[in-house]
Order: structure tokens, then sequence, then C-alpha cells
């Protein structure tokens, strides 16, 4: 088999951290390459390197067999080279066709004025491949994320026109928020593509990789470590070398003897959000973990952030430690001591270009500071390196930039500036382990759990049924704004995975 | 096992994710939105129609003929500085030289043509002149900013200085009365009892629509506005349209500076202050926001025109003409309150 692009001896650095570390790659034609490892192994920086975006420290790019330098998507474009953005490089104002065409507007332009009819006959053909029926002067905000991708897809597979030789198409977690028929759409593609192209394919499913993968390559601490064919692995063993450890037990639930004291932390009470949540009402005790599950769409989200505040329009009633809680924003509920971690880390969770000690600190660093309305960055020091070491972030210094952490650790950050304080009694958490690598899944499990063991009430939104089941105390299961099923005492008799799903849908 | 993910349990129970757009809504919710999507979209037309409707009412000679050419006259300067401010807005850049760029684009023009001081006659190609000095402090503008990586506030606002002290340097030591008519009857010769500086204003923000909506200059300012670095990353040259950008909005601000020469007749170099604050409200009335990506310039016009009709609404009513600018500044808090509330929910909900 011929060799589409192979990478030889390729190195990249940022300052003293060594992000890739002679790695050596090679892709064949029409194969599509599974790329796994934990976060910050070098698997973005190896998609980066590979479309254009990073330029190697070290080592050789050789497409076709021939060395290449790529210094830019465009030259990486030039190649034959693609990538799928694992967040959508697309402009929510333009229209479908002027997005497939962001980075070539010179094709369809005449002295600089666009020449609509060719664009939109050629933005018809391109979506026709993917399979997608819209009119392509429809505004790309319109339309669903799943529709985005597949845009986000025709707008890479417009190469196929442009370039003769073989193509290589790079795909960097394009699962992470579809859902399973956009997955399946997604994957029927990258079969179709396959007779003219290869495909990288980064993913943190298991499953998915095994799915579609001819090869599965594992990255570890900026190194290629195992190569393994499709049919002679399994998921475990895949587990085991990225994490270097076996996999988690995925029932290894939560040891809990401590009975649960009848006293109520929370009480919800007839909570309706206008055309989110209809009518939910359930209450906790403190130490619990409730699991909140259901489809996209069934408002789960809504009910947490409806009780931490951030609801315009609500109705019904909360009442939290004994007292009606009336909130009207978050810092209401904080005051309350109610602590909640969003799924959308990097816009909502961490402040970017800041310090991890200042994330830390950012809610409860007064806390520890001499007066009222004073902050002391040397008396904050201790408590938010203790919580540093407890939870185990990998971080050179408190004062290292938090965005040069793994996403792992910056989850685990965002975490502890809410453990920082003491006056905590609710926790909720959103998508907690969205985007985050198994290892550093199982390392905020085990915080999650210490912290319900001393006493902190958890409110939880999980992305697997796997982790709200190994988790919870309790589980609620929503749909279309409803609770459809209660399932009380979920360590002691667990339910079934289809009972769930039936409640679900 | 084609399928591996449709019969492992774990991938079909893919949890709820944040996606737009997707929550059910009931009946009163389409309605509501239908409702909403329309005021969004058409929100200041509503407004400059409810605007005329009130003061027809409240003084009777607003809805005259001559009170409404009034209106029109009074909208082409700001109408001329709204098109430049339009398309760096967009951009989510800001071009505060309008002030300085109009007043030494008056000052050229009077001191290059047939004048009461100088003894320069260039004839109509001062007109040229000034629009290339105009384009070229943009330029300028543009250059400085990318290059040495300094907000366009900044920059402009030092531009907006500089130019202001070199009309003042260009000032002979009278005041020059422009002689050659072909200047001045642009504003005092009618047609249709209008004058051909609305034409040409008209005529301009036809261009501009056009440029904005077909161009890959405008098209592109757009999307510079809403997500630059996406455009970076698909090897846009961004530095390019930022640049003709500014180019366009110091061009547009001497040509502001012609129109003011025609109208007053003679050379000042204070004749553009005052301009800058209405432009801006303007575009951000009309729903050319700060915050780039949204609007263009036919909002732009709008709010120029609900701007013009305001201040002569007020006159009209008899308003004190201190408390003028008092009202004036609560209607434009309120028109940007109302015209971006519905992106201020966007914010809660997420993605």
């Amino acid at each position: 088999m011929t060799i589409a692009l192979s990478l030889h001896g390729v190195e990249k650095r940022f300052g003293d951290v060594v992000a890739l570390d002679n790695v050596n790659v090679s892709l064949h034609e029409g194969e599509v390459l599974g790329l796994i490892g934990q976060n910050g192994s070098g698997k973005s920086s190896l998609m980066k390197i590979m479309s254009g975006l990073y330029r190697p420290d070290g080592g050789e790019v050789r497409v076709g067999g021939k060395v290449v330098q790529l210094r830019s998507p465009l030259d990486a474009g030039r190649a034959g080279i693609g990538l799928v953005h694992q967040e959508q490089s697309l402009i929510g104002s333009l229209s479908v066709a002027e997005n497939l065409f962001l980075d070539k507007p010179a094709a369809y332009a005449r002295w600089g004025s666009y020449r609509w009819t060719a664009m939109k006959d050629e933005a018809r053909r391109q979506l026709e491949k993917v399979e997608l029926d819209i009119d392509p002067f429809t505004p790309l905000g319109d339309l669903s994320f799943g529709e985005r991708q597949m845009v986000e897809l025709a707008k890479v597979l417009t190469l196929e026109e442009l370039v003769d030789g073989h193509l290589v198409i790079l795909f960097d977690e394009p699962t992470a928020v579809l859902n399973p028929p956009e997955i399946e759409a997604l994957f029927s593609q990258i079969r179709r593509i396959k007779h003219r192209s290869s495909v990288v394919f980064v993913s943190h499913r298991m499953d998915e990789i095994l799915d579609i993968s001819d090869r599965v390559l594992v990255m570890s601490d900026g190194r290629n470590v195992a190569e393994r064919e499709k049919d002679k692995v399994n998921v475990d063993e895949l587990y085991e070398l990225m994490v270097g450890k076996q996999r988690i037990d995925r029932v290894a639930r939560r040891p809990r003897d401590a009975h649960l004291g009848s006293s109520r932390v929370l009480e919800v009470e007839n909570m309706s959000v206008p055309g989110e949540v209809h009518d939910v009402s359930f209450s906790m005790a403190p130490g619990e973990i409730l699991g909140v599950i259901g489809v996209q769409g069934s408002g789960a989200e809504s009910v947490l952030r409806t009780i931490f505040g951030m609801a315009d329009r609500w109705s019904g009633s909360i009442r939290f430690d004994g007292k009606p809680l009336e909130i009207d924003a978050p810092s209401a509920a904080v005051a309350r001591g109610i602590g909640y971690l969003p799924a959308e880390r990097k816009t909502e969770g961490m402040v970017r270009n800041t310090s991890v000690s200042e994330n830390a600190a950012i809610t409860f660093g007064w806390q520890h500071a001499a007066g009222p309305g004073m902050v002391s960055r040397r008396r904050e020091k201790a408590p938010i390196k203790d919580w540093v070491a407890k939870l185990a972030i990998k971080t050179p210094s408190i004062e290292h930039q938090i965005d040069l952490l793994s996403g792992g650790n910056q989850q685990k950050v965002v975490l502890s500036k809410w453990l920082l304080g003491n006056s905590l009694k609710l926790l909720m958490l959103d998508h907690p382990t969205r985007g985050l690598d198994p290892g550093a899944r199982a390392d905020l499990f085990a915080a999650i759990r210490e912290l319900a063991d001393k006493g902190l009430a958890i409110l939880l939104v999980g992305d697997t049924l796997d982790e709200v089941l190994s988790l919870s105390d309790e589980i609620i299961v929503m749909k279309d704004g409803m609770i459809s099923a209660h399932i009380a005492q979920v360590q002691q008799s667990p339910p079934s995975e289809e009972e769930l799903v039936r409640a679900m849908v | 096992m084609q399928d591996g993910f449709k019969t492992s349990g774990a991938r079909d129970l893919e949890l709820s994710s944040r996606k737009g757009g997707e929550l059910p809504s009931g009946p009163k919710a389409d309605w509501w939105k239908q409702a909403s999507n329309i005021l969004q979209k058409h929100g200041p037309l509503v407004a400059l129609v409810g605007l005329c409707i009130l003061f027809s009412l409240a003084a009777p000679n607003f809805a005259s003929l001559g009170n409404f050419v009034a209106v029109l006259e009074a909208a082409a300067v700001p109408a001329i500085v709204a098109i430049g401010l339009t398309f760096v807005l967009m951009q989510a850049s800001i071009d505060l030289s309008v002030e300085g760029v109009s007043s030494l684009g008056n000052i050229i023009v009077s001191i290059m043509v047939a004048n009461t001081v100088t003894g320069t006659d260039i004839g109509l190609w001062a007109l040229p002149l000034v629009i290339a000095t105009g384009a070229a402090i943009g330029l300028l503008n543009g250059v400085i900013s990318i290059y040495a990586r300094m907000p366009s506030l900044i920059v402009t606002l030092g531009s907006w200085l500089i130019a202001l002290g070199l009309a003042s340097l260009l000032f002979p030591n009278r005041q020059p009365q422009i002689l050659d008519t072909r200047i001045t009857s642009l504003a005092i010769d009618k047609h249709f009892g209008v004058s051909s500086l609305v034409y040409l204003a008209v005529a301009i923000a036809l261009l501009a629509i056009l440029v904005e909506k077909n161009t890959v200059f405008g098209r592109m300012s757009r999307a510079i506005g809403e997500n630059e670095p996406v455009l970076r990353m698909s090897g846009i040259r961004v530095n390019r349209y930022k640049m003709a950008a500014f180019t366009v909005a110091g061009a547009c601000f001497a040509i502001a500076g012609l129109f003011i020469a025609a109208r007053i007749g003679v050379g000042n170099p204070r004749s553009g202050i005052g301009l800058l604050f209405p432009s801006i409200a303007a575009c951000v009335v009309g729903g050319t926001l700060l915050s780039g990506g949204h609007g263009g310039i036919r909002q732009s016009m709008i709010g120029v025109l609900i701007l013009v009709t305001l201040r002569n609404g007020l006159i009209q009513i008899g308003v004190d003409p201190l408390l003028q600018s008092a009202v004036e500044g609560a209607v434009i808090i309120t028109a940007v309150a109302a015209s971006t509330w519905h992106l201020r929910s966007k914010i809660r909900i997420i993605k």
C-alpha cells in the first residue's frame, strides 16, 4: 500500500513543554487511522501539524513520499489535507454557500464581487455529497448543530474537486457533541470518501474508534506508543495502552454504607421553565449524589441553571437549607452555598489567559483575605495549593496559565474554585466530564465521591449512563421537560440501562 | 459488527447535549418567537415610523413636504459618515477620526478651488484630492492598528486630533470663501426641491449596499466582526479587508467634509465637530452594533433617519433646546436597549 502522509521524528515544543517528541506516523492511502490518547498526550498538536496550523520544531512531514513544508492551512489544502475542526470553523451570519467556500472566496468572485449563481450551483453539488438537502443561501446560524457539522465536512470535502491527487481528511473529535443518528451519518460519509482519501479520526469514544478505524494509533506523553490493527485489539487493551492501567471498571459502584439522613438540603417543588421544564419536583439530602439524565432537550440542564439563578422566567418554589431560595442571579445562589460547574468550560467555567490561582480564587478567594472588600494573593496561596494537591491537578505551579493545562486539569481547577470556600452545600455538575479522557474522568469521579462523602450534596447531569450509574445515589430521568422516572437506591439495586432508556425516549 | 456503535448501549444513550433551537416550544413560544424575530429584523424601521406618526400628531407642520425635505437634507452628511463607519463597525473595530478627517476635507476643498483667500485653483481636481486624502488617513489608521497591534479606538482617537490639527494648520489667516459655484451649487441647486447632496448621498448609500451584499469585502467584513479567528485559520487575508474598511471610512469622512463645504460655502477647520457622536449613535440605533457582525448599510441609514427625525421633531414640538440633547440621549439608550434585547437572552441560553 502506498503511503499518503507520513511524519518522521516530528517534534513540537511550547517553551519548556514538549508537546510532541519524536513522533513517527504513516498513513496509508484509503485508510482510516484512529488516533487516541489522553488529553495532553499530543493528539491535537499532531493534528495541527498535519493541517498546517502548527509548524514542527523538528522532523519532517511527507506527502506522497515528498518532504513538504506546511506553513498554513492553505498550504495543507493545496497538498490535499483538510481538517474538520472540533469547534466548527464556520460563520453563523453568512450563508451556507459562503461558508463552504470561506477559505477560497476568490473562486466565486469576479472583480471582488460574488457570482452568486455559480456559487449556489457549486454549493448545491457540495451539499449533495454529504446528503444535506438545504438551500445553499440559508444563513448558517439557522441550522442545527449536526447539520452544521455536515457543512463543516462538506467545506473540507471541496478539496475533492480542487486537488487531483489523494486526499487526507483529519477529524478532530467530530462526534463529541453529535447524537447517534448524526454520528451514523458522519460515519457513512467517512466510508464514502475512503476511495480517494485517507482519514485520521480522533475520538475519546473507544467503540467509535473501533467501529470506524482500520488501524488505531495510541499517543501518550507526546509520543506514538502503540499501533494496533482493528481486528487484533479490544477496548480494554486500548484503554490499557492509553491510561497505562486497566480500564476503570464501570460497575465500580460507590461503596456507601453511610445511610443518607432524612434531612433535606434542597427541595424543589413544581419547577417550570417556559418551553423547557414542566412541573418538576424533587429533593436531596446532604451528601447525596443525584444524577439527572435525559436526551437532548429533556430540560435536565435547565433544572440546574434555574436553581443557579440563570433562568429568565420560571415558576415553582425551591427551598434550600431549610429556607426558601430567592434566586434572581447566580450571585444570590452562590451566597447561599450553591456551586455550578458549567458544561461550557472554556466560555463559562474558566477565565482564560489568567493563572490557575486566579481561577481558583475567583469565587471564594475573599474568604481568605484580611478583611471585607480585600484580596490577599499571599493568604490564598495555601488553600489553593492544598486543593491543587488534593485534586491532583497537574500544573507546574499555581501561577501557571490555565489555558496551557489539559482539559481535565482545567476542569479540576474550575472545580477547585467552588471548594476554596467553606460555605458550599450544593454543587451542581453540568456534563463535568465532557471532553475529558478516561484517566482524567476517573480522577474527577474520585474527587466527586469524596466531596459527597464529606456531606456535600451533588446534582449531576452526566454525559453517559455509565457515569451517572456509577456515581449516583438516586437518579431522575427527564423527558420533554418532565420527570419520567425516579430511581432511588441506585447503588443497592441498580436499574438496568434498558430501564433508563425506556424512560428517556 | 459493522455498526458497532449501534449495538453498544452507551453509544445510544449519548445524553443530552446543548444545542440551540431544539427545545420543545409551545404555540405561544412560536408566536412570541415570530413577533420578536420581526421586531428584531425591522425594529428600527418600526421605531422610525412610530416617531413620524408621533411627531405628525404633536406638530402640525411635521408632516409637510417642506419638512420632509428638511429631514433629508439634514441626513445627507451623517449618512455619508455612517456609511463609512458601518464597514468598520461590522468588523468590530471603530473609527473616531470622523470629525478630524471631515474638517480637513472641508479645508482642503475650500483652499484648492477658486476662493477668496488662496490663489490656488485646481478646479474639480480638488474632489479626488480630498477623497484620496481621507482614504490615505483611513489606510494609515488601518495599517497602524494592524501592524502596531493597537486597538482602533486609540489609533483613530489619535488621528482624529492629528487631522483636526492639520485642518487648523492649513487654514489660511482669513476664512476662505468658496467662489467655485460648481461646489456650492451641489447644496444650492434643487432638483424636485431636493439638493444634489441628497441625491449623491442616496447614490453612495445604494452603491455601499451593493458592496456590502455582493462583494467579498462586504461579506468578509461581516464575518470578521463575527469570528475573526475562524477566518484567519481559513487562510483569509483578514488584514487586507480591515485596511480596506478603514480606507473606505476615511474616504467617506472626507466626502462628508466636501458636503459641508458645499453647504456652508466656506472653509472652517472645525466644521466637522459634532459629527462623530450622532453618526455612531445612528449606526448603533439602526442595528449596526459595536460588537461587530450585525447590521449593515441599510440598518445604519434607518438609524440616521431616526436620529435626524428625532432632532427635527423635537424642534417642531418645541422642546427646550437645552433639553434636546438630553432627550436625544435617552431615546438612543432606549432604542439600543430595545434592539439588543434579543442578544441579551442569547447570552444565557448558550449556543
